[in-house]
């Protein structure tokens, strides 16, 4: 499910917001989130879970392309840790369904970039 | 103090003008929406923010730590965050803070 699609499926369960308001409104709680964890701040929701972020120290690296040796910054990195109610009801569902493979690779591939070399 | 969901439905009420009631039922909604999606087995991407996914985990010994009797952990299904490039590259700025260490959101 891509983000258009949790739009779509949010207006469909209500009747008195627009999709629009619907599209704006989940457009500005990523930005809260977001907005949270960029200034150092936790995320704790009931029953899905919490953000925070983890500390990753300085460690000796070298660039991929000249073999050249560096040494990282240090950095912090997002860390989202399931809630109970969560961590339940997806293992529950194990057992009647199958992961599914992502469909929508050419709408919002781009996003996550396994990174990892600090500069 | 940590960003919950009172917040950003305050938050959406002061912002987009949405009443106490339509504000707090969308807080809900969001989230409710991610888990139905996630229990479908279907896993979430939110431009920008990052992808919930899904991994089916086989089982595997383990031991209690305080007893360092050998009880296996049993098959399951568990959710991971990898948060998007821009969120990373946004939090990986951000300079230190009291709230912000490795120790924090463990052991809770």
């Amino acid at each position: 499910m891509i983000k258009s699609e949790l739009i779509t499926n949010i207006a469909n369960r209500q009747t008195h917001m627009t999709d629009k308001d619907v599209e704006l409104s989940v457009n500005r709680l990523l930005e809260y989130m977001s907005n949270e964890l960029a200034g150092g701040g936790r995320i704790e929701i009931r029953g899905f879970g919490s953000f925070s972020l983890h500390y990753r120290p300085p460690r000796n690296a070298h660039n991929p392309k000249t073999g050249k040796k560096l040494v990282t910054e240090a950095k912090y990195t997002p860390h989202f840790k399931p809630g109970k109610e969560l961590r339940e009801r997806i293992n529950t569902s194990a057992q009647h369904v199958e992961i599914q493979a992502f469909t929508h690779e050419e709408d919002e591939d781009d996003d996550t970039g396994s990174g990892g070399y600090g500069f | 103090m940590a960003l919950t969901k009172a917040d950003m439905a305050e938050n959406l009420s002061r912002e987009l003008g949405l009443n106490k009631r339509e504000a707090k039922d969308m807080v809900e909604s969001f989230f409710w929406g991610i888990i139905e999606s996630l229990e479908k087995g279907q896993p979430v991407r939110l431009s920008g923010f990052g992808n919930f996914e899904l991994r089916d985990k086989n089982e595997r010994p383990g031991r209690n730590p305080r007893t360092g009797e050998e009880i296996p952990i049993s098959a399951r299904r568990v959710v991971t965050f990898r948060p998007g490039q821009k969120l990373k590259s946004r939090v990986a700025q951000h300079e230190g803070s009291q709230t912000a260490s490795s120790e924090e959101g463990r052991g809770e």
